[in-house]
C-alpha cells in the first residue's frame, strides 16, 4: 500500500513525465511531499497561470501531454486562463489541483473553489476524485483523453484527505472508455471524392491549421502538396507546419495575414482545409467562401465540420493517416501556372523594411532575427502587434512558431518559451512580446533565473498597448483611452535585477550585433527593442 | 422547430451539469429536459427538446458527442416519436365545480389524485400538446399550481437506442 499522493506521482512517472510546472499550497501538500521522493523535475513558477502556459509550451514541443500543478482555491482559479488557452488551441495539458478535504466540500471553507465547475466549458474532461482507489484509472484516462483525438486540457481535482488514503497501486496498462473512441482513418468513399476533386481542380489550395501539428502531419502535407503542386497557406496556428521558405508556401491567411495567402484563398477553386477550424480571424466571411469554393475539410473533430463553414467533402480522422490515404491514390498533377500567379503576388509585395530614425523597425528586426537563428529555432510570439509582426516575418526554415492563437492570451510567450526550452534544451527558444504583455509575465524572470532556463526574450517596447491603440485610431475616431503604458519600467534594469543580462536597442543598425550577443550568451538574455508607438501592425 | 434529442450518458455526478452547461454556452435553447436512470444502473438517459433549425441540431449532436460522458446521441424524427410528459395541476375547485372538472378529467383521460375542500389535484400523462389542451380547459377555474416533468420520448416500432453499437 502507498498513499494516494505517492500513487499520483507514480502515475506521472508511468506516463513518462520528466518535468512538471507548479506552485504548491496547503491542499496539494501531500502530493508535493510525495514528489520530493521522485526524479521528476519540478519547476516552481511565480504564478499558476504561467505554470499552465509552460506546460502548454512543453506539450507543443514534445507532442505529448504535459503537466501543471496548483493548489485549491486561488491556485486553481489562477490556472483557468491557461486551461482556456490550451483548450482553444487543442494542446494536451493535464492540470492537477489540490482541493479542500472531501467532507468539507461545499462549505465554502478556506481556499475552496469549485474548479471542476469553473473550467467546465473549456476542458476536454475533468475529474473530482472522491475515491482514492480511482486515482490510477483516472490518471491513465486523463493522459489518454488529453493526448488522443483532438487534444485538449484535462483537469484532475484531488481533495487533500483523498491524497492521504493508502491504496494498492496498480497502473492500468490499457484503457477503454466506452463513450470515447476518436476515429483516425478517413472514410474510403470520402477519400475517393477528395481524389476526384483534386484531379478536377484548376486552382487547388491547402490551408493548414494547428491540427497538422497535433497529428504530426507536416511531412505528409508537404508530400501531397509537392505531388500535386498545390500551394499552401496556413492559419496562425499552422505557421511552420511546412518549412516557411518552401516555394509552395504563401504565408498566413486572415485579417492580419499575407496578401498572397488571402488572394489564394479568394481565387482557389478547391480549398483543402487540414486541422483548421475556420476561426473568424482566419476566415472572416466563411458564408461567401463556402458558396464560391469547393471545400474539403479534414479534421479529427466531427464537430468542427460545418460549424463555421459548410464543407462539400467532410473527412473526419487523423490528418496524417488521411493524407497518406490521399497520397497513395492521387495522381501527380501540375499547377505551375497557378503557383506562378501567386508567386508573382508574393514577390510583388515587399514589407516595409525601412530604417526608422530613432526606433527599431519591428518587421525588419524579426526578419533579421529569423536569419540569425538556427534553422530549427522555436519562436514564441505573445499577443498584440508583436504577434502579427512575428507571425508574418517568421522565416526560420525548419523552425517552430508558437503563439496563443485561439484565446489570444497576453502573457503567454515567456512561460510557454520556458516550457518549450525545457522540452528540447538543444533548440534555441525565443520569446517575443510587447511591453504590455511583458508586464503580465515578468515575474517569470525569477523562474528563468532560478532554474537556469536559457530562453531569450525580445521585448518590443512602444509604451503602448499598440494593437488596441490601432483599433481606437481606426474604429473610434482616434480617441485613445487606457492604451498608454506611460512610465514603463526600465526593462533591461529590471532584467538585471533578476540576474538576467539585457540590452536595449533603438536602431536597426545595432540589431545585428545585439542579436549575435543575445544568441551567444550561455544563459537567458533579454533584448529590448524601442519601437515607434505609431508603427503599423500590417 | 422543436427537436427531440435522446442522450445516453454515464450515470456519474456532474454529467447533467456538463450536458446542460453545453446548451447555454453554445447558445442552444432548451425547451425541456428530463433525466432518469435506465435499466442499466451505470447509464442515464437525458431527453432534451431543443428549439432550433437543422444547423443547431447537428451542432448539438456533435458537441454532445464530444463530452466524454456521453455514450450515445440520437435526434428522434418527429413522425417516428412517441412522447409523453407528466403533469400535476392543482386547480381551484369548490363543491360546485367538482362535477364539471371530473367531466374534463374523464374526457382527457387524466386522473384526480388529490382533493381538498377548495382544490383538486389532477394528474395527466400525455403529449405536450394534449396537456396544453387540458390546462386550457382547467384555466377558467383558477390554476393554483402547475408542475410538469419535461418530455420523455422513444421511437415508434421495434427500433431502440442502446449503449452497444
Amino acid at each position: 500500500m502507498i498513499s494516494a499522493a505517492e500513487a499520483m506521482v507514480k502515475c506521472l512517472e508511468k506516463e513518462g513525465i520528466k518535468t512538471v510546472f507548479g506552485y504548491p499550497g496547503a491542499a496539494i501538500c501531500p502530493f508535493y511531499d510525495a514528489l520530493a521522493d521522485s526524479g521528476i523535475r519540478h519547476v516552481l513558477v511565480r504564478q499558476e497561470q504561467n505554470g499552465g502556459h509552460a506546460a502548454n509550451g512543453y506539450a507543443r514541443i514534445t507532442g505529448k501531454p504535459a503537466v501543471c500543478i496548483a493548489t485549491s482555491g486561488p491556485g486553481a482559479t489562477n490556472l483557468i486562463t491557461a486551461i482556456a488557452t490550451a483548450y482553444m488551441d487543442s494542446i494536451p495539458v493535464v492540470a492537477i489541483t489540490g482541493q479542500v478535504n472531501s467532507d468539507l466540500l461545499g462549505r465554502d471553507v478556506f481556499q475552496e473553489a469549485d474548479i471542476t465547475g469553473a473550467v467546465e466549458s473549456f476542458v476536454k474532461h475533468s475529474y473530482l476524485v472522491k475515491n482514492a482507489e480511482d486515482i490510477p484509472r483516472i490518471f491513465k484516462e486523463a493522459f489518454y483523453i488529453a493526448g488522443s483525438g483532438r487534444p485538449g486540457p484535462v483537469l484532475i481535482d484531488v481533495p487533500m484527505d483523498v491524497q492521504k488514503v493508502p491504496i494498492a497501486f496498480d497502473y492500468p496498462k490499457s484503457i477503454s472508455i466506452r463513450s470515447y473512441n476518436p476515429s483516425t482513418k478517413g472514410h474510403p468513399v470520402q477519400i475517393k471524392r477528395v481524389i476526384a476533386a483534386i484531379s478536377e481542380a484548376e486552382k487547388p489550395l491547402i490551408c493548414a491549421g494547428g491540427g497538422v501539428f497535433a497529428a504530426d502531419a507536416g511531412g505528409e502535407l508537404l508530400e501531397l502538396a509537392q505531388k500535386c503542386s498545390i500551394p499552401i497557406v496556413t492559419t496562425m496556428m499552422g505557421i511552420s507546419a511546412v518549412p516557411v521558405d518552401h516555394p509552395l508556401y504563401f504565408g498566413m491567411i486572415g485579417s492580419h495575414g499575407k496578401k498572397a495567402a488571402n488572394t489564394a484563398l479568394l481565387t482557389a477553386d478547391l480549398l483543402i482545409l487540414i486541422g483548421a477550424r475556420v476561426g473568424d480571424r482566419a476566415v472572416s466571411t466563411p458564408g461567401i467562401l463556402e458558396k464560391r469554393t469547393k471545400i474539403i475539410h479534414i479534421d479529427i473533430d466531427p464537430a468542427e465540420i460545418g460549424k463555421n463553414m459548410e464543407a462539400a467533402i467532410p473527412l473526419v480522422g487523423d490528418a496524417s493517416i488521411i493524407l497518406k490515404q490521399i497520397i497513395d491514390k492521387v495522381a501527380p498533377c501540375d499547377h505551375s501556372a497557378w503557383n506562378a500567379e501567386l508567386n508573382a503576388l508574393k514577390t510583388s509585395i515587399v514589407p516595409d523594411m525601412e530604417e526608422r530614425p530613432r526606433t527599431v523597425n519591428p518587421k525588419a528586426f524579426i526578419t533579421l532575427l529569423s536569419q540569425k537563428l538556427n534553422d530549427n529555432a522555436v519562436v514564441v510570439a505573445d499577443v498584440g502587434q508583436n504577434q502579427i509582426w512575428t507571425a508574418n516575418q517568421f522565416m526560420v526554415p525548419h523552425g517552430r512558431f508558437l503563439t496563443s492563437g485561439g484565446m489570444g492570451t497576453m502573457g503567454y510567450s515567456v512561460p510557454a518559451a520556458m516550457g518549450a526550452k525545457l522540452a528540447d534544451p538543444g533548440r534555441q527558444v525565443i520569446a517575443v512580446c510587447g511591453d504590455g504583455s511583458f508586464q503580465m509575465q515578468m515575474m517569470e524572470l525569477a523562474t528563468i533565473r532560478q532554474h537556469d532556463i536559457p530562453v531569450k526574450i525580445i521585448v518590443m517596447k512602444n509604451q503602448r498597448l499598440g494593437m488596441v491603440r490601432e483599433l481606437q485610431t481606426k474604429g473610434y475616431h482616434d480617441r485613445q483611452i487606457a492604451v498608454d503604458l506611460e512610465n514603463v519600467p526600465d526593462i533591461p534594469k529590471l532584467a538585471a535585477a533578476y540576474g538576467i543580462p539585457a540590452k536595449s536597442i533603438t536602431s536597426l543598425k545595432d540589431a545585428g550585433s545585439a542579436i549575435d550577443e543575445m544568441l551567444a550568451a550561455d544563459g537567458p538574455y533579454l533584448l529590448e527593442c524601442i519601437v515607434d508607438p505609431d508603427e503599423a501592425t500590417l | 422547430m422543436k427537436y427531440t434529442i435522446s442522450i445516453l450518458v454515464e450515470n456519474h455526478p456532474g454529467v447533467l451539469s456538463r450536458v446542460s452547461g453545453l446548451f447555454s454556452r453554445r447558445s442552444f435553447n432548451i425547451d425541456s429536459l428530463a433525466v432518469g436512470v435506465t435499466d442499466d444502473p451505470t447509464v442515464s438517459r437525458i431527453t432534451i427538446i431543443v428549439d432550433g433549425n437543422e444547423y443547431t441540431v447537428e451542432q448539438v449532436e456533435k458537441q454532445l458527442n464530444k463530452l466524454i460522458d456521453v455514450i450515445k446521441v440520437k435526434t428522434l424524427a418527429p413522425a417516428e416519436t412517441i412522447s409523453r410528459e407528466l403533469l400535476l395541476v392543482k386547480v381551484a375547485a369548490g363543491a360546485a365545480e367538482r362535477g364539471e372538472i371530473m367531466n374534463i378529467v374523464r374526457i382527457t383521460d387524466s386522473k384526480i389524485c388529490d382533493i381538498s375542500r377548495t382544490t383538486m389535484t389532477i394528474e395527466a400523462s400525455d403529449t405536450t400538446e394534449r396537456l396544453e389542451t387540458l390546462l386550457e380547459l382547467l384555466r377558467p377555474y383558477g390554476l393554483r399550481e402547475v408542475i410538469r416533468t419535461g418530455t420523455i420520448a422513444t421511437q415508434r416500432g421495434s427500433d431502440f437506442i442502446t449503449v452497444k453499437k
